[in-house]
């Protein structure tokens, strides 16, 4: 089961731990807020994910599961 | 006109409509007859009501142009998950924060008992026991229209469900449907996170139906003329009439029923042509996309047609810029507008209009730095899809596409400072509450 990453815009303060944690799908725009890659996540990505979402002090950064159709290829 | 003497013809929904005031209800039930579906001991139901909408094919006119009949679909199906007793609630959304638009206070002003009605069935629809209509507060006349309409409805045995008003604050994004639940909840006219979309969980956290007022007029005719009726103006995908408002440099502004996907052209010339020679036209208001004036025989205004250009007709908005006026300056002062009306919740939408609203003053003034065009250009492009709501992703698409049809006048303006037009006139519509209004 794959994850995707989701900012909560109203939570998030621009603290920019998550861009530190997980530079692979985050980076910050001009005034430190994370502009978040959406793709699922590869696996290998998951575990610093979590880690991104629980160092976020306002819980702004939301790892949630896959629930969009599989594209077919 | 009345629909009687020319049931497909136009007016539809505009039948009627009082110089002054509004009408009445003996009067509403004499031109259009006894609404159907809606009683107490009615006996078809909300299946009926859905199918009739499906095949009439009605969209929402607030500027999303959804299927009415899916959104129906997904109320009563989430209604059904629903504990017993937790029924669905309807809002009927008049709150129009689009400062270019006028349609539904004139509707509601003018023929509240249309809208009440489609609030009806649509409740009907969904199994919900609540209507509330949600009224600019400012919109004085049409609250007024709207107590005195629902105080003749109970005189006169009422529709079996509860209607009520929840005022609406102004602000451009007070009427967006999230901004509105959170309203009626309680808190303040500001966008949430979503999901929970409202047809999950809404008002009271109960499966909730956000319908523009427009619409729900709509749905009024339908049930009273039937689907065939309905399609016999529009086209195939997007049939009817719908209202427009048209300001700017129009010679007879105003809300205008026309049938959906008629060209721009016959539009303005019905509305007495322009003022002074166009410049361009803005199509769907200020999350819209703006046409250059020699464009104007090609457009038709349908979504179908403008889809290609990326736009749409939003609220059914249509302004004329003339000659007259500075389109740089109009921008730079719009902009500064969508910027103050940011909630102030998220992030990209506070910092990134206002940084954009900064550097056109900065272009419009001549006193840019290199690569200003280039930096607007990345804020818009960031700006789309990191908010709340989709606010930021309006505003972006209306500066983009100033920028493009107004290269010239940019370049000029970044070259040589304000033009003799600069501070002429404006024709670009704010709220007369903001600054920005008078600022002429």
């Amino acid at each position: 089961m794959s994850v995707r990453l989701k900012v909560n815009p109203i939570a998030c303060e621009a603290h920019g731990m998550c861009a530190e944690i997980l530079p692979e799908r985050i980076t910050l725009d001009d005034w430190g807020y994370p502009i978040i890659d959406e793709r699922p996540l590869p696996s290998e990505l998951t575990a610093l994910a979590r880690r991104a979402a629980e160092a976020c002090p306002t819980f702004a950064l939301l790892v949630e599961r896959d629930t969009s159709p599989q594209r077919e290829r | 006109m009345s629909p009687q003497s020319d049931p497909a013809g136009l007016p539809r929904l505009l039948a009627g409509m009082p110089a002054h005031g509004s009408m009445g209800l003996a009067e509403h039930l004499a031109l259009h007859g006894k609404l159907p579906f809606a009683g107490r001991r009615e006996r078809r139901g909300a299946g009926a009501l859905i199918d009739l909408v499906e095949q009439a094919g009605l969209r929402g006119r607030g500027g999303a142009a959804f299927p009415l009949a899916r959104k129906m679909g997904a109320v009563a199906a989430s209604a059904g998950r629903a504990p017993i007793g937790r029924r669905p609630i309807v809002l009927a959304n008049a709150a129009e924060g689009e400062p270019a638009s006028r349609k539904d206070r004139v509707l509601l002003e003018g023929l509240p008992h249309l809208i009440i009605d489609g609030g009806v069935l649509a409740a009907r629809a969904v199994g919900a026991d609540e209507l509330i209509l949600c009224i600019d507060e400012e919109a004085g006349p049409a609250l007024q229209s709207a107590k005195r309409a629902i105080r003749e409805r109970e005189r006169t045995g009422g529709d079996a469900l509860r209607i009520n008003i929840q005022t609406v604050p102004g602000g451009y994004v007070s009427g967006q449907e999230s901004a509105l639940v959170n309203l009626c909840n309680g808190g303040s006219a500001k966008p949430t996170l979503t999901p929970p979309m409202p047809f999950q969980r809404g008002v009271r956290r109960r499966p909730t139906l956000i319908n523009n007022s427009e619409t729900l007029a709509h749905l009024a005719l339908i049930a009273r003329y039937g689907p065939q009726w309905f399609r016999q103006l529009g086209t195939q995908a997007h049939p009817g009439s719908t209202l427009l408002t048209l300001s700017g440099a129009f010679a007879h502004p105003g809300v205008y029923e026309i049938e959906y996907g008629a060209p721009l052209q016959s539009l303005i010339e019905g509305a007495g042509g322009a003022t002074s020679p166009i410049r361009a036209a803005l199509l769907g208001g200020y999350a819209g996309t703006w046409f250059d004036g020699a464009m104007i025989p090609t457009i038709t205004l349908s979504n179908d047609h403008l889809a290609p250009h990326e736009a749409s007709l939003g609220a059914g908005i249509v302004v004329l810029l003339s000659q007259e006026t500075c389109p740089v300056a109009e921008t730079a002062r719009v902009t500064r507008w969508l910027a103050e009306q940011s909630a102030g919740q998220c992030g990209p939408c506070v910092h990134g209009l206002r940084a954009i609203a900064g550097a056109i003053e900065e272009l419009a003034a001549g006193a840019a730095s290199a690569g200003a065009g280039q930096r607007i250009a990345r804020w818009s492009t960031l700006a789309k899809g990191r908010g709340a709501c989709r606010h930021p992703d309006g505003a972006a698409r209306f500066i983009t596409s100033a920028l493009d049809v107004f290269a010239e006048e940019f370049a000029d303006h970044a070259r040589h400072g304000p033009c003799d037009a600069c501070s002429r006139t404006y024709e670009l519509p704010l709220p007369a509450s903001s600054k920005l209004a008078a600022a002429a």
